[in-house]
C-alpha cells in the first residue's frame, strides 16, 4: 500500500523594499553595473563597522503582524558561518534563537476550503551576492549582497502542491499589501526553499530533502509535486531516501542532487558582536500595527458584504493592491461597484497585459473610472463604447482627459432615440431575410445576430437593449 | 577541561585551516587551558541570569534608511586577489 502522505514546509526569502542596504548606505536598486553598489561595509572589509537599518526591523515587525505573529521584546543578530564566494565575510549576519517574530499563521484557500498554515518564525538577515559562472572561473557581483531580507519559515503544515501554490500566492499578496517587499520574483526579490518528506499516517516523519531558491509560484508547485512523486517511487522500489539538498531545474522539470547531508549543518552560530541587541517595546509594536493597511482577506469580505460582489470577483479584484485601490477610489465617487469591477477585471487588466504595464501604472484614477461607470449605468454610452473609452485613456494623447469629454469628442454617445433605432432595425430585418425566417421558425436566439447587425450599423452606438426590444416588436408585430 | 586532537581537527576543518600533526597537538593543549579557564564560571550559581552577549550595555543602535554613495568600483576591486574589469574572480565554483 502506497498511502504515503506528504509533509511540506516552506522557507520564503523576501528582499525588503528599503532604500539602502541592511548595514550600509549602498542602494538596493536592482541591476546597475556590476559591483557599483558596494562599499567596505557590505563587503565586510576589516575595520568596517555595520549599523543596522532601522527600517529593516520595522518592516520585519510589520510583516510579522500581518502574518499574526508574536513579536520578541528582546531580539538579537547572530553570525552563521559558511564558506561560499557569494558571501564575502564568510558568515551571514542572521538570527538564530531570538528571531524578531514567531508563532504566527496564514490562512490559505484551496478548492474553497480555508486552511491555517503555521508560521514558525520570521527573522532578518542579509542577502548574498550573485555568482556568474564562466568556463575558467566564477565572477562575483556584490551589488545585491547585504540587501535586507526577511526569512519566513512555515510549519510543515502543507500537504500537497496546490497548498504550496496557494500559500506562496497568499503570502506574496500580504507582503505586497504591507509594502515591505516588491515581491518581484523575476528579479529574485521573493524566493522559496521547499522542504519535503513523506510518511504513513501515524508513523514518524520521513527523511527530508530541501530544494533551494525556487523563483516562481509555478516552479515551487511543480518542484513539490515532482519531489513527492520521486520519494514515493524510491520507497516503492524498496530504495532508501537520504537527506539532501536538491536543485530544481524548472526548464527540464526535474531535480538533481546538489549535496548529500551526512551531518546536520554546522554553522557555528554565535552572537554578532558588531550589532547590539534589538529591544522592541509593546508601544512600538502597536504603533507599527496602526500602519497596517486593510489586508486582502478583509477587503474580499468587505467587497462581498458591502457591494454584493461574488467570491470570484472579490478574489480577482484584490490580487493587486493597486487595482483594488483603484476600485475603492472609484466606488468612493458613487460609482456602481459591479460596473467598476468589470472594467478592472476586463478592459483594464487586458490593456495592462497588452502593454506590459504593472497594475500601478494604470494611467487614470478612481475619479475617471467612476465617471465612466456612471455613463454606462445611466445608459449614456454602450458597454462597447465604454471599452473604447478605456482604450483611449491608455493612450498618451488622452492622458488626464475626462471620460465625458472623450465621449463627446469621439462621438461615442449611445443612441437611445427610438425613431432612429427603429429605422435601423427595419433596415436590418429587410437585409437579412434568412435570419428573420429562422427566428420566425422558432429559433429565437437568431435575434442576437440581428441585434449585432444593428450595433454594427450604428457603429456601436445603439442601445442594445432597446434594439433588442424594437426588433422583437417588429418581428412579432 | 580536555580538548582532544580530533576536536581541534574538526574545528580546523570547518574553518578551512590545514594543521600539521604537531600543531593540532599543541592547539589541543592550549585550547584545553582556555576552555578550562572559562569553565570556572560553571562553579558559580547563575540561576536566572541572562547570558551576556555584549560587553557594552547598548541596545537599538540603528541608522536611518538613507542612501549614501557607494565606493568607486576600481577602489573596491583593488582589494581582491583576482578580478576582471567589473567583477571579483574566484576559482570556478561547481554548483
Ligand atoms: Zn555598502
Amino acid at each position: 500500500m502506497s498511502d504515503y502522505k506528504a509533509v511540506i514546509g516552506l522557507e520564503v526569502h523576501a528582499e525588503l523594499d528599503t532604500a539602502s542596504k541592511i548595514y550600509c548606505g549602498c542602494t538596493t536598486a536592482f541591476g546597475g553595473e556590476e559591483n557599483t553598489h558596494v562599499c567596505p561595509i557590505c563587503l565586510g572589509l576589516p575595520g568596517a563597522l555595520p549599523l543596522l537599518n532601522r527600517k529593516v526591523v520595522e518592516f520585519c515587525i510589520k510583516a510579522g503582524l500581518a502574518l499574526n505573529c508574536k513579536i520578541n521584546n528582546y531580539s538579537r543578530q547572530d553570525r552563521k558561518h559558511y564558506f561560499y564566494p557569494d558571501l564575502p565575510k564568510s558568515f551571514q549576519t542572521s538570527q538564530l534563537d531570538l528571531p524578531i517574530c514567531y508563532d504566527g499563521y496564514l490562512d490559505i484557500e484551496v478548492n474553497g476550503q480555508t486552511k491555517r498554515i503555521g508560521i514558525t518564525r520570521i527573522h532578518i538577515e542579509e542577502d548574498a551576492g550573485k555568482l556568474i559562472h564562466g568556463l575558467t572561473g566564477t565572477r562575483v557581483d556584490y551589488n545585491r549582497g547585504a540587501t535586507g531580507l526577511i526569512e519566513i519559515v512555515s510549519e510543515p503544515d502543507l500537504t500537497n502542491p496546490d497548498e504550496v501554490y496557494a500559500y506562496m500566492e497568499t503570502l506574496r499578496q500580504v507582503l505586497l499589501y504591507t509594502g515591505v517587499s516588491n515581491c518581484k520574483m523575476e528579479e529574485g526579490s521573493l524566493r522559496c526553499d521547499v522542504n519535503v518528506s513523506i510518511h504513513r499516517e501515524g508513523e514518524p516523519f520521513g527523511v527530508r530533502t530541501e530544494m533551494k531558491n525556487l523563483n516562481s509560484l509555478s516552479a515551487a508547485k511543480a518542484a513539490a509535486a515532482y519531489e513527492i512523486k520521486r520519494q514515493k517511487q524510491v520507497l516503492a522500489e524498496g530504495g532508501d531516501l537520504f537527506q539532501a539538498t536538491l536543485r530544481w531545474d524548472d526548464a527540464k522539470g526535474i531535480n538533481y542532487v546538489m549535496r548529500v547531508k551526512e551531518h546536520a549543518d554546522e554553522y557555528y552560530y554565535f552572537p554578532e558582536p558588531d550589532i547590539m541587541p534589538i529591544v522592541i517595546t509593546p508601544e512600538e509594536v502597536e504603533a507599527i500595527r496602526a500602519t497596517l493597511p486593510e489586508l486582502p482577506k478583509a477587503r474580499q469580505q468587505r467587497y462581498k458584504s458591502q457591494y454584493g460582489l461574488s467570491d470570484y470577483d472579490a478574489n480577482i479584484l484584490t490580487v493587486s493592491k493597486a487595482l483594488s485601490d483603484l476600485f475603492d477610489q472609484a466606488v468612493a465617487c458613487e460609482a456602481p461597484a459591479k460596473v467598476c469591477a468589470n472594467f478592472i477585471m476586463g478592459d483594464i487588466t487586458r490593456l495592462l497585459n497588452e502593454k506590459a504595464l504593472q497594475p500601478e501604472e494604470v494611467p487614470f484614477g478612481g475619479k475617471e473610472l467612476a465617471e465612466l461607470a456612471n455613463l454606462i449605468s445611466q445608459g449614456a454610452i454602450s458597454s462597447s463604447a465604454g471599452s473604447k473609452v478605456v482604450e483611449l485613456l491608455f493612450q498618451p494623447e488622452f492622458a488626464g482627459k475626462a471620460p465625458k469629454a472623450i465621449v463627446e469628442e469621439q462621438n461615442l454617445g449611445q443612441v437611445s432615440d427610438q425613431g432612429a433605432i427603429k429605422a435601423m432595425c427595419q433596415q436590418v430585418i429587410d437585409a437579412n431575410p434568412k435570419v428573420v425566417e429562422d427566428y420566425r421558425g422558432g429559433k429565437k436566439q437568431a435575434i442576437s445576430a440581428l441585434v449585432g447587425q444593428v450595433m454594427k450599423a450604428s457603429k456601436g452606438k445603439a442601445n442594445p437593449a432597446m434594439a433588442n426590444q424594437l426588433l422583437e416588436e417588429l418581428l412579432n408585430g | 577541561m580536555e580538548i582532544t586532537k580530533e576536536t581541534v581537527l574538526k574545528v580546523a576543518g570547518l574553518a578551512k585551516l590545514n594543521l600539521a600533526e604537531e600543531e593540532a597537538q599543541r592547539l589541543a593543549h592550549e585550547m584545553g587551558k582556555i576552555v578550562g579557564f572559562a569553565g570556572k564560571l560553571a562553579e558559580m550559581d547563575l540561576e536566572g541570569v541572562q547570558p551576556t552577549t555584549h560587553a557594552v550595555k547598548l541596545e537599538n543602535v540603528f541608522r536611518a534608511d538613507e542612501m549614501q554613495p557607494s565606493y568607486p568600483r576600481e577602489e573596491i576591486l583593488a582589494n581582491g586577489p583576482e578580478r576582471d574589469e567589473a567583477c571579483f574572480v574566484v576559482p570556478k565554483v561547481v554548483e
